[in-house]
């Protein structure tokens, strides 16, 4: 399927492997990436708090460049991006009024933003479009015995109504369900649905820290080999602030978190390397060496 | 008429025993609510259950508990609601997180909540001098303030406030929308004392970590995260308070980012949070994540060229929006709570308010 593809600013800034990842696992998938280069930072929400309109306004002209190629739909890897976005499109696609307000603007540079795009995350495009049959038809080596810990963040699981959660999309369940179809035993911890703390990091650090710092401690607690995140804002306070985290909690931590695409591109045969997982903060050792005795158990 | 299965979490702290689960089963209705649910249980059963409740219908806010893992009013919550919730097999009823527990489903909102109330000053401070007969505002600049005054005080939202569980001294969501209900009130004369206020405290409204955990839980849909996030934006844009804990310049700092950038250009964002890289503000900062920085260096996540140098500028349209609208005199927000819906959603989009079509909510 083809794609307008919203790799948004950390997966090509922070958090480069995730954006370089996400490209090599996409043809695995049958995937074809239309970039949208041209779209503008979705604002984190923190545009929205400045200036909800020019938030809006910024987001609907990305919405506006991915309905102008022949994408199938509109496909994100961030979760804060999703939640961002959504929240924008409730609003744009809730008031024709306001709609053409918004399209005013952006008809300065020639664009307009017609209602109702879909716009999925990749956990989303995975379980609904792709199929969680297919994928497990397509895994190579199958993640076993490695216990994994679903983080979900917030941004892609609340508000509820806002992100499509209902009987038949339990979108806060896709996680350990694409965990389950790679191979891999879903770990249950108390922290897999709560907030990682990146958004208060300049504001409340301890605060923030404390709460990466909790969440990777239960799911040590829990016996996970690492964590999975579909989103690369969690990502930076749960691997690069790692460290400092585990100071603030006083305890050891080292635990691995893996942005999603890698955990897929793992289990459909491409190596940590060409995942960038060597980019991360807390070296994924434990999830390199499983790996790589697997890749050899399967080679004898 | 169905059976239900109810396991309630007891716990009296006065008798020394730990929580434990306590299981009854009860013949209702199915859309007879929970806190129906508990009082069958409680008349026929056992009558030492401890539940708060008054009015049953949704309105005094007394009997707030968790049901299935959600936080909400044990008398507008069905059973078979409840029951679709969970497992399907039995309906699970705790006490609110967050609070200690008096007694059972009884939790001390004295001590957490309604101290968070008080501290913003829950009532009018009126310009003087005060009006001989009624105060006369305009209608549209009351109506953005019906949100935050929807709220009947249940403690739902501060049960579930993820910041309130890493930081018990954060004000907390009801009573930050309590304060919004204040400074979105044209009649007050102390807005810039109150947003001042909630703005320098080390625990106030920039301690809210934005999980939308209170918007989730709120049963009369105040959305208080949403009026967190406009005392943030009244006080950073219109009375532009420089709090001591970056919340303002954060916020402004990551704009100017993508007004510039396009795309967030983080090696600046650290420094330009506090301050800008020669503030003294952001030396110690950059100091403390010196570590991290090296590491990043090191595992090519940082990479020299991409911090100092700028590798994308934002393009010419995208600045065209910036000037655009940050140069209107006043901010056009939609308020879907007040405005509804016009157009039926047509992609998982959130609940639709009713009512009809009418403008968007001008400032
Ligand atoms: S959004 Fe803010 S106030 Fe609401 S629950 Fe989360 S941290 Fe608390
Ligand atoms: S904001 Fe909503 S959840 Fe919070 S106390 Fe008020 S009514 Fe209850
Ligand atoms: S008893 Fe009054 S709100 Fe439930």
């Amino acid at each position: 399927m083809k794609v307008a593809y919203w790799p948004g600013c950390v997966s090509r800034g922070f958090t480069p492997e995730l954006h370089g990842a996400m490209a090599a696992v996409a043809p695995l998938l049958d995937i074809e990436l239309i970039e949208l280069d041209r779209g503008a930072c979705c604002g984190a929400g923190v545009i929205a708090e400045h200036n909800q309109e020019l938030a809006d306004t910024l987001n609907a002209r990305t919405f506006a460049l991915a309905q102008q190629t022949d994408g199938e739909l509109m496909m994100n890897i961030c979760s804060t991006c999703q939640g961002a976005q959504s929240e924008c499109q409730e609003r744009l696609d809730a008031n024709a009024e306001y709609r053409e307000h918004v399209n005013a603007t952006l008809a300065g540079g020639g664009l307009r933003y017609e209602k109702g795009v879909v716009n999925k995350n990749f956990l989303w495009v995975l379980v609904e479009e792709i199929g969680l049959e297919q994928l497990r038809s397509l895994v190579k080596r199958p993640l076993a015995n490695l216990r994994v810990g679903p983080f979900y963040g917030c941004y892609i699981v609340r508000p509820a109504s806002r992100v499509g959660i209902d009987h038949e999309h339990p979108r806060d369940k896709y996680l350990g369900q694409v965990i389950e179809a790679l191979g891999g035993t879903v770990i249950d911890y108390a922290g897999s649905h709560k907030c990682c703390g990146f958004p208060i990091i300049t504001m409340n650090k301890t605060a923030s820290l404390m709460q990466a710092g909790r969440h990777i401690g239960d799911a040590i607690d829990a016996d996970a080999d690492c964590l999975v995140t579909p989103c690369p804002l969690c990502h930076l306070n749960l691997d690069l602030q790692q460290p400092l985290a585990a100071g603030v909690v006083g305890r050891e931590l080292g635990l691995p978190v893996l942005h999603l695409p890698q955990l897929v591109g793992l289990a459909l045969g491409l190596t940590p390397k060409q995942l960038g997982m060597g980019r991360h903060i807390v070296k994924p050792r434990a999830v390199i060496d499983w790996s790589q005795s697997v890749v050899a158990g399967a080679a004898a | 008429m169905a059976e239900f299965k109810l396991r309630l979490r007891r716990y009296d702290p006065e008798s020394g025993e730990p929580p434990y689960w306590d299981k009854h089963t009860v013949e209702l209705d199915p859309h007879r609510s929970v806190l129906d649910g508990i009082l069958e249980a409680k008349d026929s059963q056992d009558g030492t259950i401890g539940i708060r409740c008054s009015c049953r219908q949704g309105i005094c806010g007394s009997c707030g508990v968790r049901i299935n893992g959600k936080p909400g009013l044990a008398c507008n919550t069905h059973l078979d609601e409840a029951l679709a919730r969970g497992d399907g097999q039995e309906i699970v009823v705790e006490p609110m997180g967050n609070m200690p527990v008096i007694k059972d489903l009884i939790v001390d909102m004295d001590a957490v909540h309604w101290r968070k109330i008080q501290s913003v000053t829950p009532w009018l401070l009126p310009r003087e001098p005060v009006p001989e007969r009624e105060y006369l505002v305009a209608r549209e600049a009351m109506v953005d303030v019906t949100q935050s005054m929807a709220c009947i005080q249940c403690g739902a939202c501060v049960s579930d406030c993820l910041a309130m569980e890493v930081d018990p001294l954060f004000t907390g969501p009801a009573a930050l929308a309590k304060a919004y209900r204040f400074v979105g009130d044209p009649r007050d004369s102390e807005h810039y004392e109150r947003l001042r206020y909630v703005a320098e405290d080390p625990h106030g409204m920039y301690t809210c970590t934005h999980c939308f955990k209170c918007v989730d839980a709120c049963p009369k849909d105040v959305n208080p995260m949403g009026q967190i996030m406009r005392l943030r934006r009244i006080a950073g844009t219109d009375f532009e308070i420089e709090d001591r804990n970056n919340g303002f310049r954060h916020e402004h700092a990551f704009v100017k980012n993508i007004h510039r950038n396009g795309l967030l250009h983080e090696a600046d964002l650290l420094p330009d949070s506090y301050g800008g890289k020669f503030d003294p503000r952001a030396l110690p900062e950059l100091l403390s994540s010196i570590p991290i920085v090296i590491k990043g260096v090191l595992r090519g996540k940082i990479t020299p060229t991409k911090a100092l140098l700028h590798p994308h500028k934002a393009s010419k349209d995208v600045r065209a929006i910036f000037e655009r609208i940050e140069g209107e005199p006043a901010r056009y927000e939609l308020n879907l709570y007040v405005t509804g819906t016009d157009d039926p959603p047509l992609q998982g989009a959130g609940d639709a308010d009713s009512g009809a079509a009418t403008e968007g909510a001008k400032r």
